[in-house]
């Protein structure tokens, strides 16, 4: 197991080897979103802009008027919120060519508590025109998402993380803008998940097939603009859905598929993520665990769906 | 509509007459702080700048921008009168489908740099651009004009520090300093002195003018081009309203508002104009 922040420190240098068209912005904040080792490895391509987050992604907007493409890094929590009118008027109204890159997502954070663990990032990002958010399953993903994103004019807004996570996948993953994945195949419901809550979804997957039921696993790593079609076609061939993020239930993950679900293809669906609360202090395990993220919350929610599905069939 | 050949007071003036134009048609804008910035526009674009429409999409052009964003007229009058855009686009200044925005549009109006407006976002994004410029080694110099009630937000000092951080002496803010700012006098509002010691200890070149007089204005920017290893700034002191003698010195006009009925033909008389054509 690495670390998300880990991973995107050295997908920036392998990066950096091979192209010099990007610079790394940052708020005194290198050892916590894993970009210290880019730093050291490429100093004149990393700017410091100390703890001045507002100024950061203003001066960004400045740098990608001289021919090179500016990422910043910082904590979710200051990205989304302390900033984030600066990314919507500096950045995104604009159509400036900036990647904000952001750590320290959801209980993820652990220990460092609410303050620092960003539950509404998605929402309020995929709110805003021009933006992109994309947020990867696992280490592999991010590596290949990276150079994705920097090719791809305009705004966007990647979630990375903190804590250790397990791999999902191997190195040879292909990562396209815009389009979700299916990791597993199943006929019964379809748990569409997003970064730390995919394992636990495949996880979840597993432990429902020893209940006899068949769940498809959906990697949803672009939030926006998101795979209508693919979410469509689960609905349809699976008739219910279960959303699994970790942020808050309101707006990210579950609004965005509800969205499209409630304009497509009807179905019930049921949302995992944190139930509208600020959490706590602790291990990010013991977290999930307190606050429904694990992959028990999730077989929960496929069982609730499924008693939906089940009542609409009834009925209808 | 160049202007070429014309002194510069002349050109002033047109500008005045600009900037009530379209704030007539409107029916809105700011004119107040537009108006008490025409000076530095008209040397910065007349003397100062390697900018002009045959240059836009030159890397290594000169830039402007304006942070008060809220004073576009003073910049929309200043860029036609360069030839970026006709005068016909003023009738259509903050109306559906017009290039000329509330507050300024990159996209929308060719000669505009940055989307203004939110204060305190363009001083950083100009300090942006002058870092790129030195660190991509272009020669380009960076001026940029904020207001008083501008330097209000939290966001103009973490930009105070980061300019003298990097030695961005290829930069030079003006503070439009017209003492007034959207509900009272600036000094009414908060604590804005002492000013010239303040960015002297940021670690800026400070200067301080008569934002009205070429010669002070001409003279300071000449000073900003010889400072090494750190920005400059200079406070223009200036009068809000100023040349429409009922606007000057009333922060009425500050706001979202355009001269009516008798106003609005002695506003127009005053920069010698007879009607907003």
């Amino acid at each position: 197991m690495t670390t998300m922040r880990e991973a995107f420190g050295e997908a920036l240098i392998e990066l950096a080897r091979t192209r010099d068209d990007f610079v790394v912005l940052d708020a005194d904040v290198a050892g916590g979103t894993g970009t210290a080792v880019f730093r050291d490895a490429f100093p004149d391509r990393f700017i410091q802009c100390a703890i001045a987050e507002q100024n950061m992604m203003s001066v960004a907007a400045g740098l990608s008027t001289t021919g090179v493409v500016p990422i910043v890094t910082c904590y979710a929590v200051f990205a989304s919120m302390r900033a984030v009118e600066q990314a919507r008027n500096s950045i995104a109204y604009p159509e400036f060519n900036v990647k904000v890159i952001a750590s320290h997502l959801g209980l993820d954070v652990g220990p460092d508590g609410p303050t620092h663990q960003a539950i509404e990032d998605i929402a309020i990002y995929r709110a805003i025109p021009n933006f992109r958010v994309v947020a990867p399953a696992d280490p592999f993903e991010l590596k290949k998402a990276l150079p994705v994103i920097l090719d791809t004019e305009g705004p966007v807004y990647m979630r990375t993380g903190r804590s250790p996570i397990p791999y999902v996948f191997d190195r040879d993953v292909e990562f396209e803008l815009g389009r979700g994945k299916v990791l597993r195949e199943g006929m019964d419901m379809t748990i569409i998940a997003v970064g730390v809550m995919v394992h636990r979804a495949l996880e979840a997957a597993e432990i429902l097939e020893g209940e006899g039921v068949s769940a498809r696993v959906v990697n949803m790593s672009t939030i926006k603009p998101i795979d209508r079609e693919l979410i469509a076609e689960s609905a349809s061939r699976t008739g219910a859905l279960v959303t699994a993020e970790d942020h808050n239930v309101i707006g990210g993950l579950g609004g965005a598929v509800s969205e499209v679900v409630t304009s497509t293809v009807p179905v019930p669906v049921e949302c995992v993520g944190i139930r509208d609360r600020f959490a706590e202090s602790g291990d990010p395990n013991d977290l999930a665990e307190k606050y429904g993220l694990t992959a028990e919350a999730i077989c929960a929610a496929a069982k609730r769906v499924l008693e939906r599905k089940a009542a609409v069939s009834a009925g209808g | 509509m160049s202007g070429e050949g014309r002194s510069l007071p002349e050109k002033a003036l047109e500008l005045r007459g600009h900037i009530i134009t379209m704030n007539c048609h409107a029916g809105s804008g700011h004119p107040g702080g537009s108006l008490s910035a025409v000076e530095v526009v008209t040397y910065l674009f007349n003397e100062e700048m390697n900018f002009s429409p045959g240059n836009l999409d030159d890397p290594a052009r000169d830039r402007f921008v304006l942070s008060k964003g809220h004073a576009c007229p003073v910049l929309y009058a200043a860029l036609a009168q360069k030839g970026f855009f006709g005068t016909e686009e003023f009738k259509m200044l903050r109306h559906v489908g017009g290039m000329l925005q509330g507050h300024p549009d990159r996209l929308k109006t060719p000669g505009v740099e940055f989307n203004s407006g939110s204060l305190g976002q363009g001083f950083s994004f100009a300090l942006g651009c002058a870092l790129g410029g030195k660190r991509a080694g272009r020669g380009f110099r960076v001026y940029v004009l904020l207001g008083d009630g501008e330097l209000n937000e939290g966001q103009v000092w973490e930009g105070m520090m980061f300019g003298a951080h990097y030695r961005l002496d290829n930069l030079v803010a003006v503070v439009d300093y017209n003492k007034y700012q959207s509900d009272d006098l600036c000094s009414n509002v908060t604590a804005l002195e002492p000013l010239a010691e303040k960015f002297t200890a940021f670690g800026w070149h400070t200067m301080e003018i008569d934002g009205h007089s070429f010669q002070e204005i001409g003279d300071a920017f000449k000073e900003a081009r010889t400072v090494k290893g750190r920005p400059s700034v200079i406070i223009a002191h200036t009068v809000k309203g100023k040349g429409i003698s009922f606007m000057e010195n009333n922060p009425v006009w500050h706001g979202s508002l355009a001269p009516q009925g008798e106003e609005r033909v002695r506003a127009l008389r005053e920069c010698g104009l007879e009607d907003i054509g």
